[in-house]
């Protein structure tokens, strides 16, 4: 499996695919305190155009819990990112064709589904935590992260939540095929379980329970142990139920 | 011994038997055509002995070991060059061959020896850019170096030359048959040149079925056995059955037609193909 993996981190680096990933990690963690940061200038510009229409603005404080605010705002779209980018990995090759060379050869297809899923997870661990150290780091700089309390449990819980649509993504490029079907099947999931979280005695029990973020840090909410327990059990399911499809999908 | 055996294969897409019952025997160290014509089932069966495809009946024995469809168990004995070979665009052929050496655990000094005779071997020793730039020609080549790399008892080429031009066809057929003393090639193709120009056996799948096999030149005696070409002197020819020979003689000495020589035909695998097909 280390073969499959080196020919993984070679293709993300020559892909340009690991380029794109840490220009959007940075981007978000900038974006973050810059949006906070510039907000107060932005309304004063637009002061006027509000006044003529009634809306008197007096001041606008921020602090790192504006910031905060902004990074939760942002990790869908991270993630939705992220999840464009890699979708097309598994299903790209069941496609091209390349698989059959390497397959012949003997390497056994859980090997290679795993080696991609190891390599999705990591890149999505460390690029959330890098974009979580750039807001952090400048937060800590401009205003005071003691203000907001649980952040990094906030940000865990939505870094385990990624884990689990990277999962879902996988199951549903072997069970597909294709890229579309890979986007649709993880997106149907996804809507399943957010659907299913509005019903307060099912809520505990989705995986999109976890993307409370500021929720949590503003303790309107907590991050349930049975949502942890069923995300990681439903994950795991995903990953188990993946690999016997891909060991019978015709290549 | 037979390093593949193929017994009673059948294989439906829908409503279409594409597979109906193949029985097929390649002998070791034999260059083995399997002809047909397009789409009459050769990818197919490849796909069914690589463990690719279920087929719906039959077994299918690589080196005495059953195939069994999902499990890459009797992989270890082949080496496969589909038609059209995909690689990762991004290596360059060395750094592809090694990668093919990682998967299956060849040590690092064995994979660079091994890389560097073959590049040598299919002449891209020189080629230091990436796959992405290669010819068609080449990544054909490349596909022979990877299909080689560990060292297989039964090569596999699907249509190896069919999208080639006429010296890229040239020299794919050579490396087919510079490698026959390590391993056995089964090749398929509906260029039936090419199997005439390095095959020791060939079989003929036709509608789903293996219409004629065995060694070539065997096949072509057995054809040729009861043709005769007769060459007339003012350079006119005919072809009769041996079962008409006497009785043609006859008619054309009571008609003066002046005969130059009378041999037996020499079948070529196209008359046999056509025969086979027109039956």
């Amino acid at each position: 499996m280390l073969a499959m993996l080196q020919k993984e981190w070679m293709e993300l680096v020559r892909s340009g695919r690991l380029f794109s990933l840490v220009v959007l990690f940075t981007v978000f963690g900038v974006m973050n305190p810059g949006i906070a940061k510039l907000t107060p200038w932005l309304m004063e510009m637009m002061a006027e155009e509000m006044a003529a229409s009634g809306m008197v603005i007096t001041s606008v404080e921020v602090d790192a819990l504006t910031s905060w605010t902004q990074f939760f705002k942002n990790i869908p779209m991270a993630l939705l990112a992220f999840v464009v980018l890699w979708g097309g990995s598994l299903v790209g090759e069941l496609q091209s064709g390349t698989l059959t060379l390497i397959v012949t050869k003997g390497l056994q297809r859980w090997k290679i589904f795993t080696a991609k899923l190891s390599l999705s997870i990591l890149t999505w661990t460390a690029g959330i935590w890098y974009c979580y150290g750039i807001t952090y780091g400048y937060n800590a700089y401009y205003w005071d992260n003691g203000i907001a309390g649980g952040i990094a449990e906030a940000t865990a819980a939505w870094w385990l939540f990624g884990l689990w649509v990277i999962a879902v993504m996988y199951l549903f490029s072997v069970i597909a095929g294709t890229a579309t079907g890979a986007y649709l099947g993880t997106g149907m999931t996804i809507a399943v379980s957010y659907l299913a979280g509005l019903i307060p005695k099912a809520a505990d029990y989705c995986p999109t329970a976890l993307t409370g973020g500021m929720a949590f840090v503003n303790a309107d909410s907590g991050i349930e142990a049975a949502t942890c327990i069923i995300t990681v059990v439903t994950l795991l399911a995903a990953v188990i139920i993946a690999i016997p499809v891909f060991n019978r999908k015709q290549i | 011994m037979n390093i593949l055996e193929i017994k009673d294969l059948h294989k439906r897409f829908g409503s279409k038997e594409v597979l109906r019952g193949i029985h097929l025997e390649v002998p070791e160290h034999s260059i083995f055509g399997f002809i047909g014509a397009n789409g009459a089932g050769k990818t197919t069966t490849m796909k069914a002995v690589l463990g690719l495809l279920q087929a719906d009946k039959g077994d299918i024995f690589v080196n005495g070991e059953k195939v069994v469809c999902g499990q890459t168990k009797t992989n270890r004995h082949i080496g496969y060059l589909p038609d059209v070979p995909a690689f990762y665009d991004f290596m360059t052929a060395k750094e592809y061959l090694d990668f093919c050496g990682k998967i299956g655990g060849t040590d690092r000094e064995t994979r660079r020896n091994r890389t560097e005779e073959l590049l040598t071997l299919v002449g891209l020793s020189e080629e230091k850019h990436r796959i992405k730039g290669f010819s068609r020609g080449q990544k054909q080549r490349l596909g022979i170096a990877q299909a080689l790399y560990n060292r297989p008892k039964l090569l596999i080429c699907d249509e190896p030359t069919s999208a080639l031009d006429p010296a890229g066809r040239k020299e794919i057929l050579d490396i087919l048959q510079s490698v026959c003393s390590e391993t056995t090639v089964l090749f398929s193709t509906h260029i039936l040149s090419d199997v005439e120009r390095i095959c020791t056996d060939v079989a003929l799948l036709h509608q789903g079925e293996i219409a004629m096999s065995g060694k070539l030149h065997e096949l072509q005696q057995k054809k040729a056995a009861d043709t005769f070409r007769i060459q007339f002197s003012d350079g006119g020819e005919l072809q009769v059955k041996e079962a008409e020979l006497a009785g043609t003689i006859a008619a054309l000495a009571e008609a003066n037609r002046p005969i130059q020589t009378i041999q037996r035909q020499e079948a070529s695998l196209e008359d046999l193909f056509l025969e086979v097909i027109q039956c």
